[in-house]
């Protein structure tokens, strides 16, 4: 055994390395496991990576302008906006050029509504010019024929735009989702009526903050009395917790909107007891407390759950030995089972909040106009506006935020600290 | 016991149900003085544990009253009746160190800082434990966590403490050396301990009274050498070291001593412990180091057997043999290198006193 003398030198019996013999013996073993996970990881790489790469990268993509428009793209880049003048008859001629393949092509109007996210109007101007360049002197002089069909062709403004966004990547998606453009003298905010991303994100945030809180309230106890109750009535107070789960989420927020209603159950009831006059009626749906009452209901379990697991590792002796020693109920709790029960705390808190700050159809449904989320916004970019390229942007802030804030939470609280059971 | 600073217990006609059908504990008659080490020893579910809880608050009692220095403690809290308490899993808190453990009790009585300090210090040198005290429990011992834990329970000075087996989870060896620990510490501070168990050779080992539970009831409370020698009942003569049983009939009486007619027609001579009339079915109890195989005459009783199995032990041998029908019937020889040499299979008479033979109540 001479060879083990030096721990370098490891060969095996028949003088191969021994790090070699030993990954070859583990590969196959290595192999095994992948093959195990090879459909899983195809599927998610194909329904879930793959979509959102695509769907970050449209938020910096923009070779619309550059694919529509090739030549006028050159010609602009001689053009200096700061002039205060419309390019020159040479620009012209290269959007002549342009616009008609575009328009053989049909193409011209999907750059004048790309153009329509930077300046209202230029859809109807290229769906209009589209119409008059058939009719138009091939000769020239190009400038004027353009200025005739429309007006706006003299506007710098509409030039600018187009010289803004020749470059096939941009920052104006991302300009937009925070309420800042791109103007002549650079980066600035948006003017305070046009601002409303910003104001929405911050708003998520603290909806969001806000329903973790209300799930932490409600939830400790029930985990709590969940963790210590006897086995068989344990059970049946676990389906009470779960019996949300199995319910359409549709229907709860539906029944939100029947109890929380101005002429609903809650209200009736208040009126009938007394409590407040029929004028008075509690206004506590399509707003910011709708919202929160309806998702801290649907989110309380994922609160619960993580909570009850963690409690339920936490030795009765523990708060009894605490007692024992001289601490009464409150100092045993607060001291000894509170401390044992942060992991829980932690997990759920985790997990409601980042559920939360995403939440799409319960705002949609309760929230009216004061109580929606960024992610509704998102949702009206995706289907309604088509603007593919802001929503993308925002939903990156919005996967950025929750990175973030996790990194921030992981500083604090420590990950490692976080437990699921 | 001269420099006690121990506190005295008593139960008064206690009884213990859990579901109301069944009685736990029954009628719990028991006093312990200052300063005495006393340890419930029964199988479990015999109700030992449920009389320790109740004595530190954790069950209330079904009837009766628990005295605690001559005050009735039913209606206190457990915080408020400063007794400390060793538990099975030392139940050390995992999210302090060890002298943050130590320094809670403390703290909740508001002991100052300094003084905080100095007993945590002295608590951690009693079961020398002296530089461990920024250690989290997890990173010691079981060994270690179970000194750490008797220390918590004494670092307030308490008068009573109480211990739910807390050496169960130990190893042999160092639940040996526990053992002389905890009786050296109870020595030197003089509290009184209630110490429950399931090991008979730890309640042997430290108690100063040994009380056998069964089925909710204290077969025998006395002293450890006394359950040996003079169990009460067949229970206790079983549950307390080895033991000889011979199932007879009781065909005479003479004062404390009795004639037993075996089931195969021997006659034995017995102490008349607990059976009252002639008549009776009775089980005789016998020491199987007591039984010997260098008989003589005078000897009270006289009996032959056919040795069936030898097994050495290296002190001694074992034998088991077959006496008046029993088959089990086990002798410790000691090991004393004598040239005799037994064989299995051969018919030996062995004899034992009267007095090692006990007539206690039959058990089936």
């Amino acid at each position: 055994m001479s060879n083990t003398a030096n721990a370098e030198m490891l060969t095996t019996q028949d003088g191969k390395p021994l790090k070699a013999a030993l990954s070859r013996a583990l590969f196959r073993e290595k192999m095994r496991s992948l093959m195990l996970i090879a459909p899983l990881l195809i599927f998610v790489l194909l329904t879930f990576v793959a979509p959102i790469v695509d769907m970050l990268w449209r938020s910096v993509e923009n070779k619309i302008v550059s694919d529509t428009l090739p030549e006028t793209v050159v010609v602009l880049q001689e053009w200096d906006p700061a002039t205060g003048e419309a390019p020159d008859e040479a620009a012209y001629e290269a959007l002549y050029n342009d616009l008609k393949i575009a328009v053989a092509e049909k193409t011209h109007t999907r750059l004048g509504s790309r153009l329509n996210y930077e300046k209202s109007g230029i859809s109807s101007l290229f769906r209009k010019t589209g119409r008059r360049i058939k009719r138009m002197d091939e000769a020239g002089p190009f400038k004027e024929q353009f200025l005739e069909a429309d007006g706006k062709w003299g506007d710098v403004e509409v030039w600018q735009v187009l010289k803004q966004l020749s470059p096939r990547f941009t920052g104006g998606y991302f300009l937009n989702a925070v309420d800042a453009e791109q103007t002549p003298e650079g980066i600035q905010m948006k003017p305070d009526e046009d601002r409303i991303y910003l104001f929405l994100f911050g708003r998520t945030l603290f909806l969001s903050i806000m329903i973790t809180i209300s799930c932490l309230l409600l939830g400790y106890p029930i985990a709590f009395l969940l963790a210590s109750l006897p086995l068989r009535s344990s059970n049946l107070l676990m389906i009470l917790v779960l019996l949300p789960f199995w319910t359409s989420l549709l229907v709860r927020t539906s029944a939100w909107k029947v109890l929380l209603q101005q002429q609903g159950v809650i209200n009736d009831f208040l009126v009938w007891i007394g409590l407040i006059s029929d004028a008075n009626r509690l206004v506590m749906i399509n707003n910011q407390t709708g919202t929160i009452i309806a998702m801290t209901h649907i989110l309380l379990p994922f609160m619960i759950l993580p909570l009850y697991s963690v409690m339920k590792t936490i030795s009765p002796s523990y708060v009894r030995a605490a007692k024992s020693l001289g601490a009464n109920d409150w100092i045993a709790f607060w001291r000894v089972y509170f401390p044992q029960s942060v992991p829980g705390i932690g997990a759920g808190a985790v997990l409601v909040f980042i559920l939360s700050i995403g939440y799409y159809i319960t705002p949609e449904l309760v929230g009216g106009t004061s109580g929606i989320f960024i992610s509704n916004r998102i949702a009206y970019h995706i289907s309604s506006s088509l603007n593919w390229g802001l929503a993308a942007a925002l939903g990156t802030l919005l996967l950025v935020a929750v990175l973030v804030l996790f990194v921030v939470y992981d500083k604090i609280v420590g990950i490692d600290n976080v437990k699921l059971g | 016991m001269a420099k006690t600073r121990g506190a005295a217990v008593h139960y008064d006609s206690v009884q213990k149900s859990y579901d109301g059908v069944s009685l736990v504990v029954k009628n719990l008659n028991l006093d312990i003085p200052p300063g005495e080490f006393l340890t419930m020893l029964g199988p479990s579910g015999s109700g030992k544990t449920t009389c320790l809880m109740m004595l530190a608050g954790f069950e209330p009692a079904t009837h009766g009253e628990i005295y605690l220095n001559e005050r009735p403690i039913n209606n206190v809290p457990p915080h408020k009746r400063g007794i400390g308490m060793v538990f099975q899993n030392y139940a050390l808190f995992p999210h302090m160190t060890v002298a943050e453990n130590l320094a809670f009790p403390l703290q909740v009585r508001n002991v100052g800082k300094a003084e905080q300090q100095e007993k945590v210090k002295r608590a951690l040198e009693m079961v020398e434990l002296g530089s461990f005290g920024n250690r989290r429990p997890a990173q010691l011992s079981g060994g270690q966590q179970q000194r750490v834990a008797v220390a918590r329970a004494l670092v307030f000075d308490p008068e009573l403490v109480l211990m739910d087996e807390p050496l169960g989870a130990l190893d042999k060896q160092l639940r040996e050396q526990m053992q002389y620990e905890i009786k050296h510490i109870h020595e030197n501070l003089g509290v009184t301990v209630v110490y429950v168990t399931h090991d008979q050779t730890e309640a042997l080992t430290m108690s100063d009274r040994v009380a056998v539970f069964n089925d909710g009831v204290i077969q025998q409370l006395s002293t450890p050498d006394d359950l040996y020698e003079d169990p009460q009942n067949s229970f206790v003569a079983q549950f307390i070291g080895e033991n000889n049983k011979l199932n007879g009939k009781v065909v005479d009486i003479q004062g404390e001593e009795c004639l037993v007619e075996l089931d195969d027609g021997t006659k034995l001579k017995a102490d008349k412990v607990n059976v009252s009339e002639v008549g009776d079915r009775t089980t005789l109890s016998l020491r199987p180091e007591r039984v010997e195989f260098d008989t003589h005459d005078q000897m009270d009783n006289l009996v032959n057997g056919q040795i069936e199995e030898l097994i050495y032990l290296g002190d001694h041998i074992r034998v088991r043999m077959n006496v008046a029908g029993n088959d089990e019937f086990i002798v410790k020889v000691r090991n004393r290198g004598e040239k005799r040499k037994l064989t299995v299979g051969e018919t030996v008479p062995v004899g034992w006193a009267l007095n090692d033979c006990k007539a206690l109540d039959a058990v089936v």
